[in-house]
């Protein structure tokens, strides 16, 4: 058996100054590192929420986003009566040639941002059942009317029902709020899409959303739409489309990992620190140790394993600190609509445990060099030390 | 005498400090019969202190053979040495040198955890070598909580928990008032008559070297009346 595991604990509790501070600094990073993972997640799973896997989204062919996609209005109505369209109990195609276009809106608090406005079809809001109108009205096509998100109604200025603010030729007035959580339709504004396409002066849509009348018959039209060389559209199924779009948390992540990266280098340096004072300090002790037959391996990983519980202590108080803001909601730059995407953090168990894993890291980093020379020391030069 | 538990011949050692050269032991030659208590006696610098780490693993030797129970100490690797000490030598230091953090239980129970016993096994030998030490009731103590005379008896307890060949120790009484040194010098003679330990103590204190069977003085390496 080697050497027991609390000799290391009582060692970190003896010298508890040295411990904390250390320890704060790991929770620090493995914080800062939780958070943003948070963060990336959070828009990760708002976009993967927003799609509907029965619903197919056609665009024209060569785009990746919604925003940058034209569809004219007669190909519409070139496929709009297929077969393999479903029918809603009206009879009608459940088809909403949409076209999304960007204004910019004053936040209550001060300053600008872009706000996403999607004109949708008739038959728009059927293929979005997660979408429910919580307060007012749905709009009336034809009364430049519109329903915006919860969370653009709690956001931003002159955005309650009733308001009214301008944007294109228009003055538009909110009709209702619609309640989309967790989906990235929660911060947008709705209207008609022709009434968009008048005030913002576009003879064309950007996207049409379908729904076909069952899995097989998406296949089919899919197959149909693409083999059209005149349509030129690009058909596939709306949750792939928005699981495409998760590329959006790429550039966070890449700088809370690049962040956390630097602010560990940082915590391990502070954990070799304090273990190299350790070792210092406990120089006989290892002498001791060694006399009474333990090998230079066990004192080596006793040491390795004190940095590790170290930065475990850390870890542990970092994820705690990361917890308060589970849940949490904010907005970020959307990279392919230049809008504002609103989201909430999410932290998940993984994610807590990669936090305690990074953390286990820093400490075996910070721990390598002082537990090599601990287990170095010559034994009777260990003994003579004071 | 059967045969010797230690046999020392033309055992010298020479530490280098830069281009100098510290003749430390010089060619000693010395037989320790099993059951002897043994007192290295000398002034400071005449390596009784080396040839006591020597004996006990700790130390290698320049030259010479140091053979204790069959095996030259010289001849081993680190490894090796560190199993060896585990299993045949119980050391009992100047300065006490127990663990801070852990109680004197845990302390004793140190050596026995590189043992393959179970922990009711350790926790027998354990609360045996503190009964045997007269501090059955001071187990769950700190090292801080003890006297000075007490926690020289913990180590010694810690040192023959694992029933060893040898008990070394160096200097034992040289932290202690008299009163304390007294009982841990009755306590190592006990030990070695009652239990038949053999000792071998380094001392410069005759009246702590009185309490072993034999003397042995060293002067500058060498030993003064032929060992």
């Amino acid at each position: 058996m080697a050497i027991p595991i609390k000799y290391n604990l009582r060692n970190l509790r003896v010298r508890w100054r040295s411990t904390i501070a250390t320890a704060l600094g790991i929770a620090l990073t493995v914080a800062v590192f939780v958070m943003v993972m948070a963060l990336a997640r959070g828009l990760k799973a708002t976009y993967v929420n927003t799609g509907d896997a029965r619903n197919l989204l056609v665009m024209r062919k060569g785009s990746t986003a919604e925003s940058s996609s034209q569809i004219e209005r007669s190909k519409v109505l070139r496929f709009k009566y297929h077969d393999e369209i479903a029918r809603n109990e009206r009879g009608d195609p459940v088809v909403s040639p949409e076209i999304i276009v960007l204004i910019q809106l004053d936040r209550i608090g001060g300053g600008n941002a872009n706000v996403l406005v999607r004109g949708i079809g008739p038959i728009g809001l059927e293929l979005r059942p997660n979408v429910k109108l919580i307060e007012g009205r749905l709009f009336q096509p034809g009364l430049a009317e519109c329903i915006v998100s919860r969370k653009i109604a709690s956001r931003f200025a002159h955005c309650r029902v009733g308001e009214t603010f301008r944007a294109g030729k228009r003055t538009w007035r909110v009709a209702g709020v619609f309640d989309a959580t967790k989906t990235t339709y929660e911060s947008e504004i709705w209207t008609d899409a022709d009434e968009v396409r008048e005030a913002f002066s576009r003879s064309f849509y950007g996207s049409v959303l379908l729904r076909p009348k069952d899995a097989a018959a998406g296949e089919a039209l899919i197959k149909r739409l693409e083999a059209n060389k005149d349509l030129f559209v690009r058909v596939l199924p709306e949750s792939e489309y928005y699981k495409e779009q998760t590329k959006n948390a790429g550039p966070i992540q890449f700088m809370g990992g690049f962040l956390a990266v630097i602010m560990s280098i940082g915590a391990a340096f502070a954990a070799m620190n304090t273990m190299y004072a350790a070792v210092g300090a406990r120089t006989r002790e290892i002498g001791t140790l060694r006399v009474l037959g333990f090998r230079r391996r066990d004192i080596y990983l006793s040491f390795l394993l004190e940095a590790v519980l170290l930065a475990l202590v850390g870890g542990a108080l970092g994820c705690l600190a990361s917890l308060p803001i589970n849940g949490m909601a904010t907005g970020t730059m959307s990279w392919t609509t230049f809008s504002e995407v609103a989201f909430e953090f999410r932290i998940t168990g993984e994610l807590l445990a990669k936090g305690l894993a990074f953390a286990v890291v820093m400490g075996v980093l910070g721990g390598l060099l002082p537990a090599r020379v601990a287990a170095r020391k010559p034994v009777l030069d260990a003994l003579r030390s004071a | 005498m059967d045969q010797p538990i230690v046999q020392i011949r033309e055992l010298s050692k020479v530490y280098q400090h830069g281009d100098i050269e510290v003749v430390a032991l010089n060619g000693i030659s010395l037989d320790i019969g099993r059951g002897e208590f043994v007192a290295l006696m000398g002034p400071s610098g005449s390596g009784k202190s080396t040839l006591l780490h020597i004996i006990a693993g700790i130390d290698r030797p320049s030259n010479g053979r140091c053979v204790v129970e069959g095996t030259d100490v010289g001849d081993l690797s680190e490894t090796e040495l560190a199993a060896w000490r585990k299993q045949h030598v119980g050391f009992v230091f100047q300065t006490f040198n127990l663990i801070p953090v852990l109680t004197a239980f845990e302390n004793v129970e140190l050596p026995l955890l590189l043992t393959g016993l179970s922990a009711r096994e350790r926790r027998d030998h354990v609360e045996a070598a503190l009964e045997l030490v007269g501090l059955a009731d001071r187990m769950r103590h700190l090292p801080r909580q003890l006297s000075g005379g007490q926690e020289q008896r913990v180590a010694i307890a810690r040192a023959l928990v694992t029933d060893p060949t040898l008990l070394v120790a160096d200097e034992p009484t040289g932290n202690l008032d008299a009163h304390s040194a007294a009982d841990v010098l009755a306590l190592l003679q006990t030990l070695n008559r009652d239990a038949g330990k053999t000792v071998v103590m380094v001392t410069h204190d005759p009246k702590a070297a009185a309490h072993a069977r034999r003397m042995v003085h060293l002067e500058k390496g060498e030993l003064l009346n032929g060992g």
